[in-house]
């Protein structure tokens, strides 16, 4: 099922892409040539099959809730765009 | 011989019996990088200074036995793996400056091991291609070639190493990212099973397919580094805590009675005759030395493909939610435009072309309404490929099939059409589809490019894949071939 023009633009938005218009049409003829290829999978029988997420099974490793080494402040805020205060400093959120 | 000629493990022997120190194999590594680094555009970062300050560190402590397998042999890491206090930026202008606070579990491992990291190579932004053409910072070339890629999306490890950079790197393979540029350089490279190596470190392209392997000039080299880089890992719940087997002593010339499948859709349309020819000539050579060929067939093939992208884009899609400009990264300019305007900016202006298009598509796949028709379909597609590995593995130990269904093309060629390009990686997706451990060892040439022969084997069997991949690497000289600069 080909997307639309509509639908291409409510993905970008999903996925937080301010996408030019000239890049929104090259992605949109992209994006379609992909679509018509997946168009095979639907030809495949796959009644009564179950899905595949991972390949083996995991588990979660628990330790006991005790305080343990972390990063420091001072790494974790090293490579922030921009920090104030020991914290990461975000453009406004809310409207005054 | 030169320094830089030598195999990782002759360089340790002889670093080891004190015929040379660390030192001196560093600045032999820098040397070379010098010299051929013009041409081939391999890495993003050389450290130098660390690199020569940590063989020094070793040349004055312990003795050889207590300094480790790798002490002194100098190691390239893929610039996806993180290296504390070395930058890491994933071929992306998000993080062109990002230095990681820590390292990597494998880099960890390698530096007790007494590896020495020395460069930062070039991939496809993300990990994201299979020519190292998307990287942000400019494509690497194909030793063998110039005007040739050197396949992705660990390409640059793979020029380094066959340019004799170093002996050693580590890539990484979400669909054939270690093998395919392994095979397009005339070098070996490993994507171990999936859960064999710790993932904590590597950053995340899609998740339920990701391994780090090993890439060297020889199936030792490879063991050898792989030895060091195994097993279990309690910063990563997908690393299984089996322990690992002795994978040096598994290099041993011995297939007598092994039975290898030929899987007939491997050879498909697509397929370079030379190739294809290349690869049976080499189940031949097996066959002769005892091996049991026969020809067989996984249907699901052919639907690998489709399947991959969409799994891999959707996973993609949930991975990189996360540089939205705020903890670190590249952050856009958007004034007025509040936070979700400056993460749609920085999104944007910080990832490339293929990166988005893979999060677009992902985003799409699991958007409501088309989860059922793309996202489950696919996963249960994932299942067939699986049901089939499974069954031709009743009757083989390891598969034989090309790894490339062509040797390298030209830097551009396929560029514009990203179908063409994701072809490249046809018959290496389905063994990350299945988890299944899988290697690219030289067979051949064509046009003066190297041909590369996959050898696939039951999760966790990777001794029986060294040992099929020695085997074959000893009873021909393909390998030891290497590239004029």
């Amino acid at each position: 099922m080909p997307l639309t023009d509509t639908d291409i633009r409510t993905v970008a938005r999903l996925a937080r892409l301010a996408l030019p218009e000239e890049e929104m049409a090259a992605q949109y003829e992209h994006i379609n040539a992909l679509m018509r290829w997946f168009e095979v999978l639907q030809t495949v029988d796959v009644t009564g099959v179950e899905p595949t997420s991972h390949v083996i099974g995991m588990y979660n490793f628990l330790r006991q809730d005790v305080a343990a080494e972390s990063l420091s402040q001072e790494a974790v805020l090293s490579n922030a765009p921009e920090a104030a205060e020991g914290f990461f400093a975000v453009p406004r959120i809310l409207e005054d | 011989m030169a320094l830089t000629e030598m195999g990782a493990k002759e360089l340790a022997d002889l670093i080891a019996q004190g015929g040379v120190s660390a030192e001196e194999a560093v600045m032999a590594t820098l040397e070379r990088i010098q010299q051929t680094e013009p041409c081939l555009q391999a890495l993003l970062t050389v450290c130098p200074e660390q690199a020569i300050s940590h063989a020094r560190e070793l040349d004055r402590s312990g003795t050889s036995e207590t300094r480790g397998p790798l002490a002194g042999v100098p190691v390239i890491v893929k610039d996806n793996i993180c290296t504390a206090g070395i930058k890491t930026t994933c071929a992306s202008r998000m993080l062109a400056d990002w230095v990681p606070p820590y390292s990597a579990t494998v880099v960890e491992r390698l530096q007790q091991a007494g590896g020495i990291v020395v460069a930062k190579s070039n991939l496809d932004e993300f990990a994201m291609g299979s020519s190292t053409e998307n990287s942000a910072f400019g494509p690497s070339r194909n030793p063998w070639n110039v005007a040739c890629v050197p396949g992705g999306s660990s390409g640059g490890s793979a020029s380094a190493v066959a340019a004799r950079q170093a002996p050693l790197a580590l890539g990484s393979d979400t669909g054939g990212s270690i093998r395919q540029p392994a095979a397009l350089c005339g070098i070996v490279g490993l994507k171990p099973t999936y859960g064999r190596v710790s993932r904590y470190g590597l950053v995340a392209y899609a998740s339920s397919l990701d391994q780090i392997g090993p890439m060297a000039r020889s199936v030792r080299d490879v063991a050898l580094l792989f030895q060091v880089i195994a097993g279990g890992d309690r910063k990563d719940s997908t690393c299984v805590s089996m322990p690992a087997s002795d994978y040096e002593a598994a290099c041993i010339a011995d297939v007598r009675g092994l039975r290898i499948g030929v899987p007939r859709e491997y050879f498909a349309s697509g397929v370079q005759a030379e190739v294809a020819s290349a690869v049976r000539t080499a189940v031949d050579t097996l066959s002769d030395l005892g091996a049991i060929a026969e020809e067989c067939s996984m249907p699901s093939t052919s639907w690998s493909l489709a399947a991959y992208y969409i799994i891999a884009p959707a996973e993609a899609s949930s991975n990189l939610a996360r540089y939205d400009g705020v903890k670190y990264g590249f952050r856009a300019h958007a004034a007025g435009r509040g936070h979700i305007g400056m993460a749609e900016r920085t999104r944007a202006e910080g990832f490339g072309r293929e990166v988005k298009q893979r999060i677009m598509v992902g985003t799409y796949a699991l958007s409501a309404g088309y989860y059922e028709a793309y996202y489950k379909r696919a996963q249960q597609v994932r299942t067939l490929i699986r049901r089939d590995f499974e069954r031709v593995f009743e009757r083989y130990d390891v598969l034989i099939t090309p790894t490339s269904p062509t040797v390298a093309f030209r830097l551009g060629e396929r560029a514009e059409d990203p179908l063409a390009m994701k072809l490249a990686d046809t018959c290496t997706l389905p063994a990350n589809m299945a988890g299944v451990p899988a290697i690219s060892v030289p067979c051949g040439f064509h046009d003066g490019l190297p041909i590369g022969l996959q050898i696939m084997a039951k999760p966790f069997d990777e001794v029986t894949l060294l040992r099929a991949a020695y085997t074959y690497e000893q009873a021909t000289d393909w390998w030891r071939r290497s590239p004029e600069l």
